[in-house]
């Protein structure tokens, strides 16, 4: 059974205000049955240092990745990791993290590849809940496994692989990196060290929207209003037709994949993982440069 | 087996340490190197300009080294400024501070480049923060390089 949704009213502006819920909500719900939190962080460490109580955490690296295959867990390792943290299908999920709930953002991105029903996202994520001076815990859960179905992965819909996104040349691709590596000035975030790609730029014809003007300063996600501004009206994006994002690794991009597909409620929306790491080191696969989108290629 | 046949005796603790362990230990063997690095002396906390941030972090961290007069056996002393919002980081810098702090300057610029990458940590946290620690070994050895004038 859910949970009841949050009505706060600044959720009801969007198109799926049940995918989040507010720290007030959260705090108030926090113990109800039914009800299992996630942190997922950028940094591994955070979780250990304190997190919500009964929070379980879901690294991103260990839990969600194949240790071999350049991929995700399988229907059968998601079933372990969900049925293990004493998550059953019918649980209301709500995840939260840091870096303005990028890791978290990832995490339910990757929850939804296996269609888990109801998996919402805090918003303002960890910082929010710290700055209110909500309480944390260094008591580590140990809830009793339960099953979890064994849901086929299904990457369809949600989820672009680089094959994919050049038959989508000409379609609506959005770059959620910052300016100058969207530029090609540089490969990787400001003040971030390079992750060694070859060259620097972005795919042909994408759009640039920065991750960071989808989030107010306390990391919250701004009005429905705001953002229609930005992805419908700046930049012309259009419901009706598909649309797919990437960053440099794949999780700034799930964050504007969880703003276009859920706050904005475009139908069609996946998110290119394999992103510019991919991208920029591919032989034979064409870039721009500069600030435009630039020409796309004849296919 | 790691190679340690080229490390101090503390680096080499370190590092045979993390490797006896499982990964998910090693993860907890970093947080607690995360919670014994010690706190600035005043000197440095009231004048955090003195600190040389390091970028390659994905974390703010900053670090300043002093040298007990100068030569290749003159003493080194390290020191860190982390968040604690950012563990991982600290992490890095705990291991630095246990496997450095004290030794000869001649010491610390033997100490070998891809000492990050003998934690056994790459399958817990991503290539940028491994390059973060091998940044702050990198700023550690220059600072020390130009105080001991060796």
């Amino acid at each position: 059974m859910s949970l009841l949704f949050d009505d706060d009213p600044k959720f009801t502006a969007y198109a799926n205000p049940e995918r989040l819920v507010s720290t007030q909500w959260l705090a108030d719900h926090l113990g109800d049955e039914g009800l299992a939190v996630v942190e997922s962080d950028e940094d591994v460490l955070l979780y250990e240092t304190g997190h919500i109580p009964g929070a379980v955490k879901v690294d991103w690296h260990l839990d969600l990745n194949d240790a071999v295959t350049r991929d995700y867990v399988d229907g059968a390792g998601f079933a372990k990791l969900l049925g293990g943290k004493g998550i059953t299908r019918d649980t209301t999920v709500v995840i939260y993290g840091d870096k303005n709930n990028w890791w978290a953002a990832y995490a339910l991105w990757v929850f939804a590849l296996f269609g888990h029903p109801d998996v919402r996202l805090l918003d303002g994520g960890r910082a929010k809940w710290v700055a209110e001076g909500r309480e944390f815990t260094t008591d580590v859960p140990s809830p009793a496994p339960v099953d979890y179905p064994v849901v086929e992965r299904e990457d369809d819909g949600v989820r672009a692989f680089k094959e994919d996104v050049l038959g989508f040349l000409g379609g609506q691709l959005v770059d959620v990196r910052s300016l100058p590596e969207y530029t090609g000035e540089r490969t990787h975030m400001p003040d971030y060290p390079d992750e060694g790609t070859v060259r620097g730029g972005h795919i042909p014809g994408a759009q640039s929207v920065p991750w960071a003007r989808a989030a107010n300063e306390d990391g919250t996600f701004r009005s429905r209003a705001d953002l229609d501004a930005i992805y419908r009206q700046e930049k012309g994006l259009t419901p009706s037709e598909p649309v797919i994002a990437y960053c440099r690794i794949g999780e700034r991009s799930a964050h504007s994949w969880f703003v276009l597909q859920h706050l904005l409620g475009f139908p069609n929306v996946r998110n290119y993982d394999g992103s510019w790491t991919e991208w920029g080191n591919s032989v034979r696969v064409p870039i721009a440069r500069g600030a435009e989108p630039g020409d796309v290629p004849a296919p | 087996m790691t190679d340690t046949s080229d490390l101090t005796a503390a680096l080499r603790g370190i590092v045979d340490d993390f490797n006896a362990l499982t990964t998910a230990d090693r993860l907890q063997l970093l947080l607690e190197f995360s919670t014994g690095l010690p706190e600035l002396p005043e000197r440095y906390a009231a004048h955090p300009e003195l600190l040389e941030g390091v970028p390659e972090c994905q974390s703010p961290i900053f670090l300043v080294v002093e040298v007990d007069g100068s030569g290749p056996d003159a003493p080194v002393h390290l020191f860190f400024s982390a968040p604690a919002e950012a563990p991982t980081t600290r992490g890095f810098a705990g291991i630095l501070y246990e496997g450095l702090n004290g030794l000869t300057a001649a010491d610390v610029q033997a100490v070998p480049n891809d000492i990050s990458d003998r934690l056994g940590l790459a399958e817990a946290v991503s290539p940028l923060r491994l390059r973060g620690m091998a940044g702050m070994l990198g700023r550690i050895k220059r600072q020390v390089r130009e105080k001991s004038g060796i």
